[in-house]
Formats: C-alpha cells, structure tokens, sequence
C-alpha cells in the first residue's frame, strides 16, 4: 500500500464514525521501490491529496523528516521538495501491518500491500 | 501530450488457469467496456481527472486498459471483494506498465471521495437472490433479482463519491431495466447517456455514462 493510497482511506462508513481520517498507520514490513520521477504528475497530486493526513503517513512509517507539516508556498517550483515527495508517496511501501481507525481503533489488516477495508455486518 | 483515441487490449497471460477458477475472465462485456472508455477519452481527458476508480475490478484488465490511455496524470485506484482479484489487478497493472493501486473491500467501502472516473462491470446476470456472493465466482455474475441487487448498493452512494465534474461508467444487461437505472441516477441529479451496446448471443450490453445535471 503506498501512502498516496491511504490518503485515499477512511473508516468512515463505520457505524458511529464520524471522520474516520486519517487512518493510523501500523507498519510491519515494509518495502521501496523505484517508480520513475513524473514532476507534473505530483504536481497534479498535491492538491488532490490531504497534505497533513499525509504528513501523518509518513511519520507512522518513519519518513516524517522528508516533509514539511504545511505545504509551502512555490512548491512547484522546489524541486527537491517534489522529488521527496515523490518518493514518501510512490516509492514507500507498506507490505503488511494494518490501518487504525481514528475513532474506534478498529484494525484494518494490509497484507501483500494490500489494505482490507470489508466491513463486518454489524460494523455497517 | 498524447491524444492517440485507441486503447491496446491488455496483456493479461500471467493469469492462470487456477486463478479463473476465482477471478472473472476478461470476456465480451469486459471489452466492450474498454471500447465505451476508448470512445470517451476526449470527455474523461477534458475533465482533467486526478483519480479513476474501478469498483470490482476483477482481473485488472479494464483500469489497466484505461491507465495505458490517460497515462501517469491520474491516480488509479481498484477495488474487488476478493483479495486475489486485488493482486492480480495490481499485476495486470504491471504487467502494462501502468500502476494501479487495489483495495480490499465490497464495493466502495473505505473509499474517500472525490473520484474523477468511477467505472463498474457489475454482477449482472439475473439469478436466485441466494446466489448472489456465494462464492468467489458467483460473486462475479451473480446479480440477483433483476440481476440488480449488487449494482443498486452501489447507486446511492456515487453522488457522494464523484467529484463534481465527476463521471460514472456501468455495464448493463438488457434485463438489468437500463431506463430503471437511469430513472435512479436521475433522482440523485444524473443524466444517463447509452454509450455503447452489443448483442452477444442472447445478452444484450450496454454502457451507460453518468454525469451530473448542469
């Protein structure tokens, strides 16, 4: 699971959850690989993306040293900033470990990158 | 920037045998599917789309086929009920070159919005409402009544989902009653276009677009 997919996640069709965003991040394994840098492809990201729920991510997987907790001003034009961020979003893995919801501390287990969102009946 | 309109069907070999016992064979409605998108690539490139989402998304090949055409400007999402499916939709992805990132879970659930592009080839065959997620296959075709109850979960929740620009693409049978479905979306503010249909056999298919009212 890359941390531009859990930005994506929430336990908020959850009974009782009102946010359930960002999700907690518990890694077990995890792995890096090489995706080829696309400057305007994270550019297009960023404002899609959730900046501190990302910035969160990336603590819970020990990456928080690559990112600022506000997105700067020109970020376009920094670079280096593009680049680690295209690393922290892409290229980190989570290949098992699970996603805590933020309000129930439901577990959500990731298993082969895989993050497993299914509900149970009496959860819905 | 690439305008090519046309969209190389997949390479999808690294399936096995033992897999299609559990995920669903690409098959007619798959690329009839692929060919409504290919037919609506000048549309979904207008909307300038950051995420596409394929909901049950099987073996992979058609938000795979679609991530070859948009190219690396879109985040691509899947999602598909069977863990199995999940993996070989991310290997398809590979397997084209593309990345598209799958999610465990029953229909949409976990989801956070806004989705740009929301595709679904839904259960559709009419069967017993019994049959209906019985199994790993069953869950492929089995629709239930009308051959409906899967896809009709999915309606009330894709205003939510898309974002406003937002576009929606479902597969339906004939017997699915397409003018009942468009009737649904319409409440929630949708107008319905029939993109594409083929008669395959007895199977009538076809391709509904979904976009919001102006």
């Amino acid at each position: 699971m890359k941390l531009m997919t859990h930005n994506m996640l929430t336990s908020k069709g959850m009974k009782n959850v009102k946010e359930g965003f960002p999700l907690k991040i518990q890694a077990e394994e995890m792995r890096n690989v090489d995706i080829d840098y696309d400057r305007d492809f994270i550019t297009r990201m960023i404002p899609k993306l959730d900046w501190k729920a990302l910035v969160f991510a990336a603590q819970c997987v020990g990456h928080k040293e690559d990112l600022p907790d506000t997105l700067p001003e020109g970020y376009e034009n920094d670079n280096e900033l593009l680049k680690r961020l295209h690393h922290v979003l892409l290229e980190v893995e989570v290949v098992s470990g699970c996603l805590e919801c933020p309000e129930t501390q439901r577990k959500f287990p990731i298993s082969n990158g895989i993050p497993n969102m299914l509900l149970n009946e009496d959860e819905v | 920037m690439d305008h090519h309109n046309t969209i190389k069907t997949p390479h999808f070999s690294h399936i096995t045998p033992e897999d299609l016992d559990h995920i669903y064979e690409p098959s007619e409605d798959s690329f009839l599917l692929i060919d409504a998108l290919e037919k609506d690539l000048d549309l979904i490139r207008a909307i300038c789309p950051a995420v596409c989402l394929e909901v049950g998304s099987g073996s992979g090949v058609v938000i795979t086929a679609l991530a070859t055409a948009l190219g690396p400007r879109c985040c691509y999402l899947a999602t598909d009920i069977n863990l199995r499916a999940c993996r070989i939709t991310q290997e398809t992805g590979q397997a084209n070159d593309v990345s598209v990132n799958a999610i465990n879970t029953d229909l949409v659930d976990g989801v956070r919005s806004p989705v740009d592009v929301l595709i679904f080839n839904p259960p559709y065959v009419v069967t017993p409402s019994e049959e209906v997620g019985r199994g790993d296959l069953e869950h492929t075709w089995a629709g239930g009544e009308l051959g409906r109850e899967v896809m009709d979960r999915l309606f009330p929740r894709v205003s939510e989902l898309l974002s406003s620009k937002g576009v929606f693409y479902l597969v339906v049978l004939k017997e699915n009653r397409p003018q009942e479905v468009a009737e649904l979306l319409a409440l929630q503010g949708f107008s319905c276009t029939t993109l594409l249909s083929r008669t395959t056999g007895p199977e009538k298919l076809s391709v509904l677009r979904f976009t919001r009212n102006r």
